[in-house]
């Protein structure tokens, strides 16, 4: 069906209507497993992806999935998951989260493995787990080092099993919202420019995480943050947005990879870390865990290491798994050999990587309901990376693939279940649609603006990597905050040249929007969090404060359109939970492999 | 179409040049042809940009993108070669875009096209949605068992291969099957039968897929073995190999062993070879 709307010039603007139950946006793992969970249940579905299908960031993902299967280490259970993941969030996390993420991980390893995704197997024929970062037990289900490609694909062909209708290089660039309730949005496809506004009863953000804020970043151009820019600008409560992992090793050369991801696998199946002087440093801020530390700590030392001098040739740290033999490589990371041969001239069966911290992930985003997904805005729901909670101030190395699973199919099964029951209609007042139209459409209209979205884009990566990168001081980010602003006021002078017909400066345009939202919100948070904890890591203090170690910052719109941010109070673990902990006080104290907290 | 000089597609460039500079390090600087146009036409037009120390041809076209023409059109995500986004043609044949260093062309013209054997849409952008259809029609993987599944090393280590396919399509674009006969409508293509053979050789699959392959969409009968789809395969699956042939030699198998050909005239429908391969 096509409608006429007006656009900036009052023109009348075509645009196409659609109708879901359930629009869920970003097909990444989270948004694939929501909705096929939505179809489930008997629903109609619109997936919009800004990519094709199969391509969202979850492929990149490497080493493995993390759930306590205990098929190598039959020790292994939930509980020990849920302490790592609390111990490595430095206890920010939603507990009620990693508690129910810890016991639900392994049912969907295996619904993966019934749909078909294949991992690499233990001699008794079960699926083999291997050793990351942090995690007591080897935990990760893996198959080589492509273990996302595996998900991803597993779940697109699953999806592609649904009634789903599935639009593929499509952005939304607003919801609509009535009596409170979140009922549609706007999109346009990127390949014609042509509008489609698609009325939903309920909407599953899964748009994953907003890296491209930084320079050296291991997020393609995907990760714009738009998801959370859309539910706060809707009214959700976001959380944590202080929080941004640096993951320990990222390419360094040659300069069109830098912060290209190095996997922890290689980490995991026995990597070393050596400096300029060949010294195994790791000793020095974490000498239990050594290379196997969290991911914050890692990173950490591999910055101060290049700080202090101790840099290799191209401004890194050395990453060594010669050791573990060409046969070997080829069979446990042929992604990563392949990656340096091709990319570095590197044959890292012959010599070490080199590797420097490169910005991964996003541990805050939408506050969520643990059981349903659902944000504070009804109709809202969201999952995976774009929601916060679970990893708390950071997040464990495979965590990552079984959270979008996890809690992709609760978003799913909570919107389900808010349609199933609710008798509202999906749908807005036609103006709000023709307004936003023009919205999108006016930096093609506006005649006197002078600024490229490429080059505020560069600007604002270059801002954040000076002044929120993971050593962070008061003064900087004031000061990067002051820049930021200036940015927002450029955006008004956007302008675009060229046709709607598949244009990549005016789909940028709509990113640096959030962008520089986002990186707002960081800096502002950053301020607030007044301590070193997980990836806040603020010079200017000298530790944890234990007051900021009961509380999440909350961001959310305040009635002038400003960033209101306040803190709210975690609620106590309830006595299971807490006295697990206790528990294992007493017989970890002849147990080295659950290791010291490092003080780092 | 506007938008077809070197600066026209441009977002004030002027403002670009001062940020970057027009040369690299060393003052060096390097030459692309790309195409620019659409489904209606278009034509090759040059650029010239800094040379970066080990950049690959993306990286050029994303400089050209952010510096000189902000409406060029390219597909790209991860950067490296993961994800099988940024397939085009380089001087006729097809590469990740990503994966391809500049170096590689040393004193030798660069020219960027689009994939050949779909529609374009733009520049280097083409309708692949066609793979996404074909991906549609084909059954599942589907297993009466129920997971966790015991499966060892040796039932499932010839899956691996297939199972590493990045989805490129660059095999459907070489595949003359598609490139030069069209026949987009009865042919699978290779990246397709890929996916039937690691279903059809997984232990817990109970489907039978060779009258797809044979009878219906599939058409697995057209390919005649040239193994160009194997030839540009990124991440090195023997395509032609371990998924065509052993595909037509149970098509073979099925179809004209004579005691199966008299079962299947008898029984009126499927007959034996599940998956045993």
């Amino acid at each position: 069906m096509d409608r006429n709307g007006a656009n900036a010039n009052g023109a009348r603007e075509r645009y196409e209507v659609q109708e879901h139950d359930v629009l869920v946006i970003g097909a990444g793992g989270a948004g694939l497993r929501a909705a096929v969970a939505a179809a489930d249940n008997g629903l109609s579905v619109g997936i919009v992806t800004k990519s094709l299908l199969g391509k969202a960031h979850t492929v990149m993902a490497e080493g493995g999935i993390a759930a306590a299967l205990g098929n190598v280490d039959s020790e292994d259970g939930w509980q020990t998951h849920f302490m790592d993941t609390m111990k490595s969030g430095k206890f920010i996390n939603d507990w009620q989260m990693a508690e129910i993420f810890a016991k639900e991980a392994p049912q969907r390893v295996y619904e993966l493995e019934q749909w078909g995704a294949l991992f690499n197997r233990t001699d008794r024929g079960g699926i083999s787990q291997r050793p990351f970062g942090a995690h007591t037990y080897r935990r990760l289900c893996h198959v080589g080092d492509r273990t996302g490609l595996e998900l991803i694909r597993t779940m697109q062909e699953k999806v592609l099993t649904t009634e789903s209708k599935v639009y593929m290089e499509t952005t939304v660039t607003k919801l609509f919202k009535k009596d409170g309730r979140v009922v549609g949005a706007l999109a346009y496809t990127r390949e014609s420019g042509k509008f489609i506004y698609i009325k939903a009863k309920a909407v599953v953000m899964a748009t994953g995480g907003w890296g491209r804020i930084f320079e050296v970043t291991s997020n393609s151009w995907e990760g714009t943050g738009d998801g959370v820019v859309l539910s706060y600008d809707a009214g959700a409560d976001l959380v944590d947005m202080e929080m941004m992992q640096f993951h320990p090793t990222g390419m360094v050369w040659p300069p069109g990879v830098r912060g290209l991801l190095v996997t922890e696998g290689v980490r995991g199946e026995g990597g070393l870390l050596k400096n300029a002087e060949g010294e195994r440093y790791m000793e020095r801020y974490d000498p239990q865990r050594m290379e196997l530390s969290s991911r914050d700590v890692v990173a950490r030392a591999n910055y101060t290491e290049v700080q202090e001098g101790r840099g290799t040739e191209h401004g890194g740290v050395a990453l060594d798994i010669t050791h573990l033999g060409y046969d070997n490589i080829i069979k446990k990371l042929p992604t990563m050999h392949e990656q340096f041969l091709k990319l570095a001239d590197i044959d890292i069966a012959r010599e070490p990587m080199e590797v420097f911290p490169t910005v991964h992930y996003t541990m805050g985003g939408v506050k969520v309901d643990p059981e349903t997904c659902a944000s504070s805005v009804p109709g809202l729901y969201a999952a995976g990376e774009v929601a916060g909670g679970l990893h708390g101030a950071n997040r464990l190395g495979g965590n990552s693939l079984s959270d979008l699973l996890v809690f992709g199919r609760r978003a799913g099964e909570g919107a389900s279940a808010y349609v199933l029951e609710s008798t509202h209609s999906a749908g807005t007042d036609e103006r709000e649609v023709e307004t936003e139209i023009g919205r999108v459409l006016l930096p093609f209209e506006n005649k006197a603006g002078t600024e490229s979205p490429y080059l505020i884009q560069q600007e604002l990566q270059s801002v954040m990597m000076e002044h929120a990168n993971l050593m962070r001081t008061e003064d900087s980010l004031k000061e990067g905050l002051g820049k930021v602003l200036g940015l927002k006021d450029r955006l008004e002078g956007l302008r675009v040249q060229g046709s709607r017909l598949f244009n990549p400066g005016w789909h940028t345009a709509q990113d640096v929007r959030y962008l520089v939202q986002i990186s707002e919100i960081i800096l502002r948070t950053a301020l607030e969090r007044k301590e070193r904890r997980g990836a806040q890591w603020r010079l200017d203090y000298d530790g944890p404060d234990e007051e900021l170690g009961r509380v999440n910052f909350i961001v959310s719109k305040d009635g002038q359109g400003e960033i209101g941010i306040e803190p709210r109070e975690i609620p106590p673990m309830p006595e299971h939970l807490s006295e697990l902990f206790r528990e294992k006080v007493v017989d970890s104290a002849g147990g080295e492999r659950r290791g010291a907290e490092s003080q780092f | 179409m506007d938008d077809r000089t070197a600066d026209g597609g441009g977002l004030a460039p002027q403002a670009h040049a001062n940020a970057n500079g027009t040369a690299g390090e060393n003052g060096k600087t390097t030459k692309l042809k790309i195409f620019r146009g659409d489904a209606e036409g278009g034509e090759e037009v040059e650029y010239e940009l800094p040379m970066v120390e080990g950049m690959v041809v993306l990286d050029a076209v994303l400089n050209v993108q952010a510096e000189q023409a902000g409406d060029l059109a390219v597909r790209w995500n991860c950067k490296a070669a993961h994800c099988g986004s940024c397939s085009a043609e380089i001087n006729g044949k097809p590469k990740l875009l990503c994966k391809t260093r500049m170096e590689e062309y040393d004193g030798e013209e660069i020219r960027v096209h689009p994939l050949k054997a779909f529609p374009v849409i733009k520049d280097l952008v083409s309708d692949v949605s066609w793979n996404y259809e074909v991906s549609r029609s084909m059954t599942p993987f589907t297993s009466d068992a129920q997971a966790p599944f015991t499966m060892y090393e040796e039932d499932v280590e010839r899956l691996y291969e297939p199972k590493k396919c990045i989805e490129c399509f660059m095999c459907q674009d070489v595949c003359h099957v598609l490139r030069t006969h069209n026949k987009h409508a009865e042919f699978a293509g290779p990246r397709f039968f890929v996916r039937a053979q690691w279903m059809e050789m997984h232990p817990m699959d109970n489907q039978n897929r060779l009258k797809y392959l044979h009878e219906e969409r599939g058409g697995v009968g057209y390919c005649n073995i040239t193994k160009c789809c194997t030839e540009v395969c990124p991440v090195g699956i023997k395509i032609t190999d371990n998924a065509i042939i052993p595909l037509k030699e149970r098509v073979a198998d099925e179809y004209y062993d004579p005691a199966k050909w008299l079962m299947r005239k008898l029984r009126g429908n499927r007959n034996g070879a599940r998956n045993g391969g």
